[in-house]
């Protein structure tokens, strides 16, 4: 359903409520704890195609799928936040650090196994080039 | 400090294109303290942004140590329950809303969670361990709402470093490419119209000379006409030389410029 808002540019403006009334998502990329956990707490979520919002890397999962599954959710409209473990950000780090728009904006969050690493991080590391972060501390 | 070589905007040196110039420079010179004082309203903003990320992250690292322990907690009592909670995805309960803030014409994306449709784990956990798996839940809840927060400040962080950058760029510009320009044309208006009033001063001298010359060449030829007629004719004082001249008869006045 389409519902008119108002002029953009002296185009008329419309957005469909579905989209609206919905909201955007969050998709996750981590081990299974991490995925598990985030489930549990409700962001799982199958599209039409049957497609997940989130990939559980295990010792069997290869680079190319982590790769091919971040640029899957980035590519994604209805994804608004992408939630990788920083260690398996670390591995597909070039594809990160490629991905420079706002949206979706990209979480590197610490897993079990790996405890957070500031020094590691995409957007600590645009910003050391501006302030130093020990500087807030 | 000509003015002539340097780059400048390439204008007819008139006073119209001098007050052309002047009105630009001053539209140049406001527009350039305008974006300077957005650029400030932005960076502070920006560093405010930073200090708030750098305190979520080490905050995010706490939460998420807490909810990676009850996890444990959970499979501890209840088993391992990860193949029925992946079993049983289909909608998402937790979802984001866009909202656009604006901050000195720069507009600041903010994510707004809220959750929405029946919890499709409330199953989860009902033979044992429901308490831990509970806390479990609330745990990776506020661990979500926090992580939503901090996406909402890096977005935040990514497009305002972007629009400070644009704008420091035309701060720049404007400051090293478009204000001199305007100087040096300014300059280079005011030299040649100097230049042209000296000229027409010069020339004015000139004509004057001329004049003088022609008049005292006249006045020396009438005085040998005059001692030559005296001559001849003494008796006959008042000869036609020697009336008031007309001044509507010009065959003696040439044009003295151009000859």
């Amino acid at each position: 359903m389409w519902f008119f808002t108002g002029f953009f540019r002296g185009k008329p403006l419309f957005f469909s409520m579905a989209t609206a009334a919905k909201g955007k998502i969050l998709a996750v990329i981590g081990d299974e704890d991490t995925v598990v956990g985030f489930l549990l707490g409700g962001v799982g979520e199958l599209n039409k195609a049957r497609k997940p919002n989130y990939l559980i890397v295990d010792k069997g999962t290869s680079l190319q799928e982590i790769e091919d599954a971040f640029k899957g959710f980035c590519a994604r409209d209805d994804i608004a936040i992408i939630l990788i473990n920083q260690h398996i950000a670390e591995q597909i780090r070039f594809a990160v650090d490629q991905h420079t728009s706002s949206i979706p904006a990209v979480l590197e969050i610490p897993s079990k196994e790996a405890p957070y690493d500031p020094s590691k991080d995409s957007i600590m590391n645009r910003a050391r080039g501006l302030f130093n972060p020990e500087d807030f501390r | 400090m000509s003015g002539g070589g340097k780059d400048r905007i390439a204008v007819f040196p008139s006073r119209m294109a001098q007050t052309l110039m002047k009105t630009r420079l001053k539209g140049a010179q406001k527009g350039h303290s305008l974006l300077k004082k957005k650029a400030d309203a932005l960076n502070m903003r920006f560093r405010d942004i930073l200090k708030k990320i750098v305190e979520n992250k080490v905050l995010m690292g706490e939460v998420m140590k807490n909810a990676a322990f009850s996890l444990a907690e959970a499979k501890f009592h209840a088993g391992d329950f990860s193949h029925t909670v992946i079993q049983n995805v289909s909608q998402a309960q937790y979802r984001v809303r866009m909202k656009k803030e604006n901050v000195v014409g720069v507009f600041l994306p903010v994510f707004d969670a809220y959750t929405d449709g029946p919890d499709a784990y409330d199953l989860t956990g009902l033979g044992k361990g429901g308490a831990n798996i509970a806390r479990l839940k609330k745990n990776y809840n506020k661990a979500i709402e926090l992580l939503v927060e901090l996406a909402t400040l890096q977005t935040c962080f990514i497009t305002l470093d972007e629009a400070i950058k644009v704008t420091n760029r035309r701060v720049n510009a404007i400051e090293h490419v478009i204000i001199p320009r305007i100087e040096n044309t300014l300059t280079y208006i005011v030299t040649e119209l100097d230049e042209m009033e000296r000229e027409e001063f010069f020339r004015m001298k000139k004509i004057q000379a001329n004049k003088k010359k022609l008049k005292e060449q006249e006045a020396a030829q009438r005085a040998i006409d005059d001692a030559a007629a005296g001559n001849t004719n003494t008796t006959s004082g008042n000869s036609s030389s020697d009336a008031p001249r007309n001044i509507f008869s010009n065959e003696d006045d040439l044009p003295v410029l151009f000859n």
